[in-house]
């Protein structure tokens, strides 16, 4: 245990991230964080107080002994860290990268009031980044069940998911519609956030705890999850697909050339890798022109964000609230503006307009808002001020204004209870569907979230999948085929 | 990215490649999912090489039994040049499907199918399905001249009637397919118009039905990403509404599509692909 005393551990400022200068990280796609050194990771830990009700815990969806970590951290014992960590998170190389600290471990932390909340996730990172590099081999499970789970999706969920029932001693396939792995990890957020190799080594270690993947299985298009229950000879079926329908404005002139959803341009940029010499699959040049993108989320900064690095001259964040509302994660919006992004409050889009005869954008009509009275969620609802629209050049437009549930497995798998807006309808208790040994989580259940509450809802699924088969196991003659469409349920 | 415990050899194998017409190859390529699930009027997504596009190609054929589907490519740009280049024994990279909606099939009389150029051979499995349906199928087929006539045969093992069209005469009738539908839906009643081929004969072809309320289906040909309606950069407006070519279509009421947009929007990336299909064909053996 550290030897400072109370009062030092207070009046200590936080280690700051060392992070690459803006004029050098704009124009390239490297991580913009450098990480702690376990100099820095050591000190940072020291500030914390030990609290004996610890509210960081509290305040972490998957309730990681943080303070356990931290207090391994300062006995300079980092695979112990590492350890405690991997007790209740699956992936925290990328949550200690993209999880909202602030509104969750750090924002709870007795010292956040002053400022000064310790620096939770940068210790998280650098805990698992620690391990990565240090790290031995993975022990495969001794025993094993004999069962095999189909996990559908390798994004945070599945990952999650599969990860445990791995560990579990279960043969584990995991399937990917897209030529890669990672689902939104991999198509959706930036190299420059998220580095590649982070996620490589997150399925690597599954494969090396004999976890198969399938990439180019659209399930639901060539096998079902019938199928996967039946001939694919499956016992249990987890369901992770995310939330990959992009909404739009739904105001004139969206069709216009220059017009990208965010999943779209992300995709191009990140998973298609449009931002190097090499690739084939293009996106609009964004040299010299002026980009702005609707939304205030992650989503948005690592979109704007995206098109300074391809050269933008002007990066706008057109928001219908005030930058206090944003979703985005605090150092997002820091990094954003560091950048050169400009973020514009109390506008919202009301037509996007035609550069010319040639269906180019080339600018967008917004209405001014000012804020009035708070919604359910709390946040000041924007109100139009009547008369007051103007005209602003614009020559690319992205829409970062959030996702619905992929609609693609529920069509298909028509026994599968959704509600109306799309989302798969499952027992809170033990995350499973309306078909028998057929569970979900993540974003198809909650409708868009983050990274932690899917690789948490994985995780909940995958106990209760471990549960389901020694229930089978128990009773030999429990139903393993699907039921009938439960009744009122759509088709 | 390195995918443990997934095997990229052996998959995707083309079992056989031969030339149709100028720049239009024919490949058998090795897919059994694909082929025991996929129905009429669907596509897949394929990526040929590393650094490589994801694009659909509509499936032309397939035999569950053998596990193989075929695909008929056109060169229009470096991907399609790339598979262009492939013969049998040769992997394609990804491929993964099928994906969209299938052909509304059912017995509605009499059918007429036009295809133009290389919209032939996605318009063929809808055709045979049609047959196989119990409607007289029409078949209007069109090409610059007699060498891009394709897929004749095939389609008399499933039409009344086979014209195909030459823009130069040098084969069938001399003319465009829309003079041939023309006469065709004037000589006897039709129920039903499927056209499948490049943007300007798709909307000429709704412009010659729209007057008769023939109902008239297209395939649309529009720019897409992942194909699994996770991007919406395929999005076109139909009857005033945002749909998703590769989910909702890519068969879609021919008389509600919005044509110029499609087209403007299909042109995004023109300068980029002339510069992709310059450097393709330098390189070129």
């Amino acid at each position: 245990m550290s030897e400072l005393t109370r009062r030092e551990r207070m009046r200590r400022d936080p280690v700051p991230m060392p992070e690459r200068a803006p004029e050098q990280r704009r124009v390239d796609f490297d991580e913009v964080n450098l990480g702690y050194t376990p100099q820095m990771a050591v000190a940072e830990a020291e500030r914390c107080l030990f609290c004996s009700h610890p509210t960081c815990v509290e305040g972490c969806p998957v309730l990681v002994d943080i303070v356990g970590f931290l207090e391994a951290i300062v006995a300079d014992d980092f695979a112990a860290a590492a350890d405690i960590i991997s007790r209740d998170n699956s992936l925290p190389a990328i949550c200690g990268r993209v999880c909202p600290q602030e509104e969750q471990c750090e924002g709870a932390c007795v010292l956040a009031k002053k400022g000064k909340a310790i620096h939770i996730g940068h210790l998280e990172r650098f805990v698992a980044d620690h391990a990565r590099a240090h790290g031995g081999a993975v022990a495969r499970p001794k025993r094993t069940s004999g069962h095999r789970v189909a996990v559908v999706g390798s994004g945070p969920a599945g990952l999650a998911c599969a990860a445990d029932l791995a560990k579990a001693g279960h043969h584990v396939t995991v399937f990917e519609a897209l030529h890669q792995l990672g689902g939104v990890l991999a198509y959706g957020i930036p190299r420059f956030r998220l580095p590649r190799e982070v996620i490589t080594a997150e399925t690597e270690r599954l494969g090396a705890l004999g976890v198969e993947f399938r990439t180019n299985s659209v399930i639901g298009m060539s096998d079902t999850i019938e199928d996967l229950l039946t001939t694919e000879g499956f016992d249990a079926v987890f369901v992770g697909v995310g939330a990959g329908l992009p909404r739009f404005l739904d105001v004139p002139g969206e069709d216009l050339v220059g017009v990208y959803s965010a999943n779209e341009f992300l995709t191009r940029v990140n998973l298609m890798e449009a931002y190097t010499e090499e690739a084939d699959t293009p996106v609009l040049d964004l040299i010299g022109k002026r980009v702005a993108v609707f939304g205030g989320g992650n989503t948005a900064m690592d979109a704007i964000r995206t098109a300074i690095r391809l050269g933008a001259a002007q990066a706008l964040v057109l928001y219908r609230r005030t930058e206090e509302e944003m979703p985005a994660r605090l150092e997002e919006v820091a990094h954003a503006k560091a950048e050169g992004v400009e973020i514009v409050p109390l506008v919202t889009p009301v037509e996007l307009l035609a550069a010319d005869e040639s269906g180019h954008l080339g600018g967008v009509r917004l209405q001014r808002m000012r804020l009035g009275e708070p919604d359910a969620g709390g946040r000041r609802r924007p109100v139009p001020i009547a008369g007051e629209t103007f005209d602003l050049q614009i020559d690319v437009a992205i829409v970062a204004i959030g996702n619905s549930p992929n609609p693609l497995l529920a069509k298909t798998t028509p026994a599968l209870a959704h509600t109306d807006r799309g989302t798969l309808v499952i027992d809170q208790e033990s995350g499973m569907t309306s078909i028998p040994g057929v569970f979900a989580g993540g974003d198809i259940v909650t409708g868009g979230a983050t990274v932690i509450l899917a690789m948490a809802q994985g995780r909940r699924a995958a106990a209760a999948i471990d549960r389901w088969l020694h229930e089978l196991d128990a009773e030999p003659a429990a139903p393993t085929t699907p039921p009938a469409a439960p009744e009122g349920s759509p088709v | 990215m390195a995918v443990p415990g997934c095997d990229a050899q052996g998959v995707n194998a083309i079992l056989e490649a031969r030339d149709l017409a100028p720049n239009v190859r024919y490949f058998r390529v090795e897919a059994p999912k694909v082929a025991a699930k996929r129905k009429p009027g669907q596509f897949v997504i394929v990526r040929v090489a590393e650094h490589g596009e994801r694009i659909p190609l509509t499936i032309a054929d397939a035999d569950p039994a053998g596990g193989w589907i075929a695909l008929i490519v056109q060169s229009v740009g470096k991907t399609t040049m790339t598979m262009n280049r492939l013969e049998a024994g040769d992997h394609l990279l990804d491929l993964a499907g099928p994906l969209g909606t299938p052909s509304h099939i059912e017995r509605f009389g009499t059918v007429v199918v036009v295809g133009g150029g290389v919209g032939t051979a996605i318009a063929y499995p809808t055709a045979a399905a049609f047959d196989e349906a119990g409607n007289r199928v029409l078949s209007i087929i069109g090409g610059r001249s007699r060498p891009y006539i394709i897929l004749e045969e095939e389609l008399q093992a499933v039409s009344a009637e086979v014209y195909p069209c030459t823009d130069d005469g040098s084969y069938g009738f001399h003319g465009l397919v829309t003079d041939k539908l023309a006469e065709v839906i004037t000589a006897e009643p039709v129920d039903r118009v499927l056209a499948i081929g490049p943007i300007p004969m798709m909307e000429a072809v709704a412009a010659v039905t729209a007057p008769n309320d023939i109902p008239t289906i297209v395939s649309l040909n529009s720019i897409m990403v992942d194909g699994t309606g996770m991007c919406g950069g395929c999005r076109v407006r139909v009857g005033g509404e945002r749909r998703f070519t590769c989910v909702d279509g890519p068969e879609f009421d021919a008389h509600q599509v919005d044509f110029a947009q499609l087209r403007t929007r299909n042109s995004a990336y023109e300068a980029w692909e002339h510069y992709r299909r310059l450097e393709c064909a330098e390189a070129s053996p």
